[in-house]
C-alpha cells in the first residue's frame, strides 16, 4: 500500500518508492533514482511525477527540477515508443558514429531529441555507452545493437516497426 | 578562539583559528576579490576570483573556503594570480554582455570593478553571445539572464537567509541559469515567476545586473542620485534604509531605497517595504496645499498663513472658552521622537489638555513600569543576532518585524542558537525553532501564568493538537537556559504583560522585548503621546522632572474616550498628527460634527476627510530627527526627500503655537533662553535659572538657533525624559543605540486598571497601515500575491533541513 494517496504510479512502483526512501541517511538520496524509476514508468517526468517526488522526499518542486535539469538522461517531454540513442564518442565516431545518425536522422526524418509524428521512435545523439568493442553502437530503450552498419539499422527500424523485438545482445539493463 | 598568526604578502596579521582566510584579510586591510562569497552565507567556491598562492601548497587556493592556519604564508597579489583572475574573467565575460552603459548595475558592479582592475575587458571568445529576453519573475524582482555570473549567492540568501527557498540552479555548464519556483509551464501567463516574501535581498547579494529591481530600473544611475541614510518608516525594527534622491522641479523625489552601505542596526538586511515601499511620497494624490472648509462646506485651498492663522485662532478661542479639557489631540506612530515630544507639550502647555492619545500598538506602558528599578533587562535589535537562546511569544516577526525574523535565523543559522516559540499560530519561523508550544487560541494569557510558575494554567493552552506534557517540557526546557532573550508579540498586555514581567525579572540573564507596528510606535509612548502619563511613564501627578510644564494632574481622555466626547458634543476641538483613527477605530464620521478637526497628513484619509482645516505634512523621509524602535534602540533620521508646499509636523506645531500667542521660547527651548541668569542657578534663589541653559553649558552644548530645529526639542528630552541620556555622537554618527525606560519603580501607577487600548496593526508583508494604501509598489505586490493561491511555503521541508 503506497504511503501516499492518489498515487500518480502503478502500485509496484508506488511501493517500491516507499522503500526507497527508507534505504538512505536522507530521504533525499533517493531522488535520482526515484526519477529514473519514474521516467521508465510514466515516459517522462511530467509536472505530476515532480509534485509527487518531491512529495515523497519533503523537497520543494524547485529542488526536484534543479535536479532534473542537470541530468540529460532525463526528459521533460515523452518520447517515442522506441528511444533511438546513438553514440557519438570517440570508438563509435572512429568506426563511423555519425554516419550512423546522420542516417537515423535521414531515415526517421527528425533530429537530435526528436519524435517522429506517428511517436513510435525518437532519436538522441548521446555519450559513450560502453560498448567501445562492438561499435559503432546505438542503444533503443534499454537493449543494445552494436556493429552496425546503415543497412542494419534500416533492418532494425523496420523489425521494430513491426513489432518484432529484436533482442539481439539480450540484456535488458532495467 | 586561540588566535593564530601568518603572513599575507609579507605583513604578518593575526587572526582567531578557524577564520576564512579572506576574512582574515579583509580585517586587516588586504583587499581579495570574490564574487560568489558571501559572509554568513555557506561557502560556494563557486566563481574563482578569490584565489591566493599559499606556501607548501600546489596550485592557487581558494581564500574563500580556506581556514587560516599558524604560520601560513599568503601572497594575495602577484602576477601569477592576475593572470589567474583575468583567465576567470575572460571566462565570465565570454557570455555576459558589454552593457554597461545601460545596466542598472553600472558603477555598481563587481564585475564592472574586477574587469576595470584586472584589464579583461578583450575576450578571446569569438562565439556568439547566448542571448536571452529579460523576465519578469515579480513586480520588483527582474532577471537578465545573460548578465548572470552564477555566482550563487541570490540562491543562497533567499533559501539560507530568508527561508524562503524560491530561487534554484538549473541545467548545467554553460546553459546553467537561475530558475525561480514558478516555471513558466505552471504560470498562468506562461512567464516565470517567483513565489516569495519579495524581500529583495537577491537583488542586494547580486554582483552585477543580472537580478534587477522593478521600482528602480533604467530610471537613473548610482552616481546621478544623492545618497541619504534614514530610517525606514514601516515596522518596529527601524532599518537603516538609504534613499536615492534626485531633484525634480517641484522637490527632490526619491528614486530607490537600498541598504547601500550596510552600516545600519539591520547589517545586511532589508524587506521589501524598507527597500520598495517609499515611493508613497511621490504619489499624485498628496496635498501640498494647506485646505480650509468654508462655510458653504467646501474645501478650499488657501495660503498658509491664513490657514494657520484660522487654526491658532480657533484653538484660542476654544480653549479659552470651553477649556483645554474640551481638545483632544492624536499623535502617530510614524513622526520623530521630537515631534512627538513636541506635540505632546504643546497639548499640555498650550492647550492646557491632557486629552493626547496615539494609535497604541504593542502596551509600552505595561512593558516600562514592570521593569521599573531594573537595568540590563530590555534588549536590542543587535541582541537577537548573538544571544544563545531566544524565546518568542506571541507575535509573528517574519511579517511583523522581517530584521529580527532575519537576526533570528541568521544567529541559528550560524551561531546554533537556541530558539523555542510559543503562539497559537504555525509561524514560519517555527522551522528555526528547537522547540515549538502550540497554544490554544486567545490563551496568551494563561500562557503568561504557566510561565510563570501556575501550574493550573495548563488546562487552558492545552487543545487537540499539544497536550499538558508539551507545555512542561516546553517551559523545562526555557528554565534550564542559562541566558535568555524574550521577545513579546502585542498580545501581551496590562495584567499579562506585567505578570509575566515580574517573573521573568527574578531569573537572571532574561532580557525582553515588546514588538510593535510602525518606526515610531515605542518612540511615541516613550514621549508621552498618553493621556496618563508624561514622556519616560513619569506619572501627571506628584513629580518633579516635568514641574516646568504646570500641567493638569487629572488624566486626560484617551483615544477612544475622545470620540465618545465628541459625539455627545463635548469636545470642542480635535488636532489630529499623522493618524488615521477614524477608519484604524471604525468611528462613526458624524461623531465629530460639531468639532473642529484639524489634520496633518500627507493623504486624504477618511481623517483628512472630515477636517475643518488639512495641513499638508511631511513624511519620515523629509524630515530630521530621531525614531526609537520597538527595543528601544535610538537612530537618527535624516531628510532625503523634498516636495514644494509641504511642511514637518514639527514646524507645523510650532507655527500653531506661535499663532495662539505661546511663549515660543517655554515651548522650544532656542537662543539665549528665557532667563540668561546663570549666577542664579545655586541656592535660594535656584528657581529662578533657566535650567535648559544651566543643563546645555553643563553638557558643552550651545543652544539651537531657531525654534524649528528638532534639536532644541532633542536636548530637552535629554534633559527631561527618564531614560533618554543619549550619545550625541553615537546618534549623529548614525549608529543606534540602545536605551531603556528609567522608570521610577515608587511611582503608584496601577497596570492591572488601565484600559487596554492596543491595537495590533495586523499588516501583512505587503500592507503598511494607512500610509501603505498610497504606495503604488506595495499595492502592485498585494495585486501580485493574489493572483496565486498561497502555495504553503511555511508548510514545506526542503533541501536545507
Amino acid at each position: 500500500m503506497s504511503e501516499i494517496a492518489n498515487t500518480i504510479f502503478s502500485p509496484e512502483t508506488a511501493a517500491r518508492f516507499d522503500h526507497l526512501v527508507t534505504i538512505y541517511p536522507l530521504k533525499r538520496s533517493a531522488l535520482v533514482p526515484m526519477l529514473l524509476y519514474a521516467q521508465d514508468e510514466i515516459g517522462y517526468i511530467s509536472d505530476a511525477v515532480i509534485a509527487e517526488i518531491a512529495q515523497r522526499i519533503d523537497l520543494l518542486e524547485l529542488d526536484v527540477r534543479n535536479v532534473l535539469s542537470y541530468y540529460s538522461m532525463l526528459r521533460t517531454k515523452p518520447a517515442g515508443k522506441y528511444n533511438v540513442q546513438v553514440c557519438t564518442n570517440i570508438s563509435c565516431m572512429l568506426r563511423g558514429g555519425y554516419e550512423i545518425l546522420d542516417h537515423c536522422k535521414h531515415k526517421l526524418g527528425i533530429g537530435h531529441k526528436g519524435t517522429t509524428p506517428d511517436g513510435v521512435f525518437s532519436l538522441e545523439e548521446v555519450e559513450c555507452i560502453g560498448a567501445c568493442c562492438w561499435a559503432p553502437a546505438i542503444q533503443i530503450n534499454y537493449d543494445f545493437h552494436d556493429d552496425l552498419t546503415t543497412e542494419k539499422v534500416d533492418v532494425l527500424f523496420q523489425m521494430y516497426r513491426d513489432g518484432l523485438s529484436p533482442n539481439t545482445t539480450g540484456k535488458d539493463v532495467k | 578562539m586561540a588566535d593564530v598568526t601568518l603572513t599575507v604578502d609579507g605583513k604578518k596579521i593575526t587572526a582567531p583559528a578557524g577564520t576564512l582566510l579572506l576574512e582574515a584579510c579583509k580585517s586587516a586591510g588586504i583587499e581579495i576579490p570574490a564574487f560568489c562569497y558571501y559572509p554568513g552565507l555557506s561557502l560556494q567556491a563557486a566563481c574563482r576570483m578569490c584565489v591566493v598562492r599559499i606556501e607548501k601548497m600546489p596550485k592557487l587556493q581558494t581564500a574563500c573556503t580556506t581556514p587560516v592556519t599558524e604560520g601560513m604564508v599568503v601572497t594575495s597579489e602577484s602576477p601569477e594570480i592576475a593572470q589567474a583572475r583575468k583567465a576567470t574573467l575572460q571566462l565570465l565575460l565570454g557570455n555576459h554582455p558589454l552593457d554597461c552603459p545601460v545596466c542598472d548595475a553600472g558603477g555598481e558592479c563587481e564585475l564592472q570593478d574586477m574587469t576595470f582592475k584586472y584589464g579583461a575587458a578583450d575576450s578571446f571568445y569569438a562565439e556568439p553571445k547566448n542571448h536571452r529576453e529579460e523576465q519578469k519573475w515579480s513586480p520588483v524582482v527582474y532577471f537578465d539572464r545573460p548578465r548572470c555570473i552564477l555566482c550563487y549567492r541570490c540562491v543562497r540568501m533567499c533559501g539560507e537567509g530568508m527561508d524562503v527557498f524560491a530561487l534554484g540552479i538549473q541545467n548545467r555548464g554553460s546553459s546553467s541559469v537561475i530558475a525561480p519556483n514558478v516555471p513558466a509551464q505552471m504560470s498562468p501567463d506562461d512567464l516565470a515567476h517567483v513565489d516569495c516574501e519579495q524581500c529583495g535581498m537577491c537583488i542586494d547579494a547580486c554582483p552585477v545586473g543580472a537580478l534587477t529591481s522593478g521600482t528602480y530600473r533604467y530610471k537613473t544611475r548610482p552616481w546621478e542620485m544623492n545618497h541619504v541614510s534614514t530610517i525606514c518608516t514601516h515596522c518596529g525594527d527601524g532599518c537603516k534604509t538609504t534613499l536615492g534622491v534626485r531633484s525634480t522641479t517641484d522637490g527632490s523625489e526619491i528614486v530607490r531605497g537600498d541598504n547601500r552601505d550596510k552600516s545600519g542596526i539591520n547589517v545586511d538586511f532589508l524587506c521589501n517595504k524598507g527597500r520598495y515601499a517609499f515611493d508613497f511620497a511621490n504619489n499624485e494624490d498628496r496635498i501640498t496645499q494647506p485646505l480650509v472648509r468654508q462655510p458653504n462646506g467646501e474645501m478650499e485651498p488657501v495660503s498658509w498663513e491664513v490657514a494657520l492663522d484660522h487654526v491658532g485662532k480657533r484653538f484660542r478661542e476654544l480653549r479659552d472658552t470651553r477649556g483645554g479639557k474640551s481638545i483632544g489631540v492624536i499623535g502617530s506612530n510614524r513622526t520623530t521622537n521630537e515631534e512627538a515630544y513636541l506635540l505632546q507639550k504643546f497639548a499640555r502647555t498650550v492647550l492646557g489638555t491632557n486629552n493626547i492619545d496615539h494609535h497604541r500598538t504593542a502596551d509600552y506602558v505595561a512593558f516600562a513600569r514592570a521593569l521599573a528599578g531594573t537595568t540590563d533587562r530590555t534588549a536590542s535589535l543587535n541582541d537577537t543576532l548573538t544571544a544563545p537562546a531566544i524565546m518568542i511569544l506571541g507575535g509573528d516577526p517574519t511579517i511583523q518585524a522581517p530584521a529580527t525574523a532575519w537576526n533570528i535565523r541568521t544567529n541559528v543559522r550560524n551561531n546554533r542558537a537556541r530558539l523555542y516559540i510559543a503562539n497559537s499560530a504555525e509561524i514560519k519561523l517555527r522551522r528555526q525553532a528547537k522547540a515549538f508550544a502550540h497554544i490554544a487560541p486567545f490563551s496568551y494569557g494563561a500562557l503568561a501564568s504557566f510561565l510563570a510558575g501556575d501550574d493550573s494554567a495548563v488546562d487552558a493552552l492545552t487543545h487537540s493538537g499539544a497536550d499538558a506534557s508539551s507545555f512542561h517540557d516546553f517551559r523545562k526546557a526555557i528554565r534550564a537556559e542559562e541566558s535568555l532573550l524574550v521577545l513579546l508579540g502585542s498580545e501581551f498586555r496590562g495584567a499579562d504583560l506585567q505578570r509575566l514581567l515580574a517573573f521573568g525579572k527574578t531569573l537572571p540573564n532574561r532580557k525582553f522585548a515588546l514588538i510593535s507596528d510602525y518606526v515610531n510606535s515605542r518612540g511615541a509612548a516613550d514621549m508621552g503621546l498618553l493621556p496618563d502619563l508624561l514622556p519616560g511613564y513619569t506619572p501627571l501627578a506628584g513629580n518633579t522632572t516635568f514641574a516646568e510644564y504646570n500641567t493638569p494632574t487629572a488624566p486626560g481622555l484617551d483615544l477612544l474616550e475622545m470620540f465618545e466626547a465628541a459625539g455627545s458634543g463635548e469636545l470642542s476641538a480635535l488636532y489630529v498628527v499623522g493618524s488615521n483613527p477614524i477608519s484604524r477605530y471604525g468611528v462613526d464620521p458624524a461623531s465629530l460634527k460639531d468639532t473642529f478637526v484639524v489634520v496633518q497628513d500627507m493623504f486624504l484619509t477618511e481623517t483628512a476627510a472630515l477636517a475643518d482645516v488639512i495641513l499638508p505634512a511631511a513624511n519620515l523621509y523629509e524630515k530630521s530627527g530621531s525614531v526609537t524602535n520597538s527595543y528601544g534602540d535610538l537612530q537618527l533620521v535624516n531628510k532625503a526627500g523634498d516636495r514644494a508646499g509641504v511642511r514637518t509636523d514639527f514646524e507645523l506645531i510650532v507655527r500653531i503655537a506661535d499663532k495662539m500667542d505661546a511663549n515660543m521660547k517655554a515651548l522650544v527651548p532656542f537662543g539665549k533662553g528665557t532667563r540668561a541668569d546663570m549666577g542664579q542657578s545655586r541656592g535660594a534663589q535656584s528657581g529662578e535659572a533657566d535650567r535648559h541653559a544651566v543643563w546645555l553649558s553643563a553638557n558643552n552644548m550651545e543652544p539651537k538657533l531657531s525654534p524649528f530645529d528638532p534639536f532644541a526639542i532633542l536636548d530637552e528630552i535629554q534633559r527631561l525624559v527618564p531614560g533618554y541620556n543619549l550619545l550625541r555622537l553615537q546618534l549623529l554618527s548614525g549608529n543606534a543605540q540602545h536605551l531603556q525606560p528609567a522608570v521610577n519603580a515608587n511611582d503608584l501607577v496601577q497596570i492591572g486598571n488601565r484600559r487596554d487600548l492596543v491595537l495590533p496593526a495586523n499588516d501583512t508583508l505587503f500592507t503598511s497601515g494607512t500610509l501603505g494604501r498610497y504606495s503604488a509598489m506595495l499595492s502592485d505586490l498585494q495585486h501580485n500575491e493574489s493572483l496565486r493561491p498561497p502555495t504553503g511555503l511555511t508548510q514545506i521541508q526542503t533541501a536545507a533541513d
